[in-house]
């Protein structure tokens, strides 16, 4: 019982840091897309335009509720509660200090991919439960996408746990802070398979240059195109939520995670991830999107054997080296 | 199983954090008392809707899928060996190499017949 209120105390205590953070993260995406096109951003709400995303909420909440006639009501009402609560789902592994961290679990990594391959499922319901043909296309495309870079995901992230020997985010974050960062030593293994999850992670969510569910230009606007008010903010928010945990989960397992001098573990963490999600919003504002078929290609062809690569390197390098 | 239950009440709070903003949005939200056939159309770009959307997919997606299980299920095989990769030693690589080698003769084949591409 106790560990059962220790977990809700501390999982409140996360997903309402997190979420009020997103405010924090839509403001610098909008103040950094625009100073990148040569624009000054959101300014209307306050002269920092800080209130611009507490304002978009409360316009969401306000918003009237539309539902299809043709739609799978059921389908369609619930898909946006399951992606939200999905994409905050992974949190629960990840220690944000030594201290801070909803449930070590054991197969803490087997449960962060286990939580990521859910996610397809909320997105294929809002798909077909919305009867529109954009909305299908665009789940279809997405939950190709998924599914194929999950497994050069699972890959990249069988090496830091071959390295540290345990699935546990928080043992292989100790490993780390007794030995190096993996990025730093083994660096040959570390940086291409931190670079390898990086790529793997913004195609399984689905954010350029690997945003073709979404595309506007050709599918509306994918799978919420039918959606209206605060079903269609959650989806949203369910995109920033699922990059901010994996920018986190990407630091836990490759960048030392909470470990660093002089500062508090927290402060670290926070540091790290913010970096990882400014890095993420730089390169959307940046690249073009691909074509679905490239992706494919890149994926199967080029991605899934390095990452086989990595994973049978790692596992020499342990036995023979470390 | 201690750390199953931190979980559960972690994923209740998720569930209800999310949920808390449908039901706010629910109190708050703006009802319209006017009757608009066309407003609960499906959306096709202003077109006058045709049919359903519930049709057939092309197979090119069954043969991503296919391929998915297959890598998933090796990947599942790998994730017990990568803990104990030490203890396992040159027999255990030597054992999940060789399965390794198997798979990617599969994926090597598979390249050459064209399934990767998506056509």
């Amino acid at each position: 019982m106790n560990e059962f209120l220790q977990g809700g105390l501390y999982g409140g205590g996360i997903i309402v840091a997190i979420m009020s953070s997103l405010l924090f993260v839509l403001w610098t995406e909008r103040k950094m897309a625009a100073r990148m096109q040569s624009r000054i951003g959101p300014t209307f709400t306050d002269p920092l335009g800080f209130l611009q995303a507490p304002a978009d909420v409360l316009k969401l909440l306000q918003k009237e509720d539309i539902i299809p006639e043709k739609a799978d009501r059921a389908l369609f009402n619930n898909a946006p509660l399951l992606g939200a609560t999905v994409a905050i789902a992974g949190a629960a592994v990840v220690p944000f200090s030594a201290t801070i961290v909803g449930a070590d679990l054991e197969v803490g990594v087997l449960y962060l991919l286990a939580v990521g391959a859910l996610g397809v499922l909320p997105v294929f319901a809002a798909g077909w439960g919305s009867n529109n043909k954009f909305a299908l296309l665009g789940a279809m495309r997405a939950i190709a996408q998924s599914v194929s870079y999950e497994v050069p995901l699972v890959l990249a992230a069988l090496v830091p746990v071959i390295l540290a020997g345990s699935m546990k985010l928080s043992d292989i974050v100790a490993y780390q802070s007794s030995h190096h960062w993996l990025v730093v030593w083994p660096f040959f293994l570390g940086i291409p398979a931190f670079g390898l999850f990086m790529l793997a992670m913004l195609a399984e969510s689905n954010r350029i240059p690997f945003d073709i569910p979404e595309a506007e230009s050709e599918l509306v606007a994918g799978i919420t195109t039918e959606y209206t008010g605060m079903k269609f903010g959650l989806f949203y928010m369910a995109e920033y939520l699922h990059t901010v945990i994996a920018s986190a989960v990407a630091s836990a397992l490759f960048l030392g995670g909470y470990d660093g001098p002089i500062a508090p573990g927290l402060w670290w963490m926070v540091l790290k991830t913010g970096l990882l999600v400014v890095a993420i919003y730089w390169l959307r504002w940046s690249l073009l999107r691909f074509r679905s078929d490239q992706l494919m290609a890149l994926c199967w062809r080029w991605l899934v054997p390095s990452g086989v690569v990595l994973v049978v390197g790692a596992a020499v390098w342990v036995v023979f080296a470390g | 199983m201690p750390s199953g239950l931190a979980l559960l009440a972690f994923l209740l709070v998720a569930v209800a954090v999310s949920g808390s903003l449908l039901v706010a949005s629910k109190i708050l939200r703006v009802v319209s008392t006017r009757k608009e056939p066309l407003k609960h159309a499906t959306y096709e770009c202003g077109e006058v809707p045709t049919g359903l959307a519930w049709m057939r997919f092309h197979a090119r997606y069954y043969v991503v899928a296919l391929f998915f299980v297959l890598f998933d299920i090796e990947t599942a095989f790998l994730l017990p060996w990568a803990t104990i990769v030490r203890e396992a030693g040159a027999r255990g690589l030597v054992a999940v190499g060789s399965f390794v080698v198997v798979l990617m003769l599969g994926w090597a084949w598979a390249t050459k017949k064209g399934a990767l591409q998506w056509q």
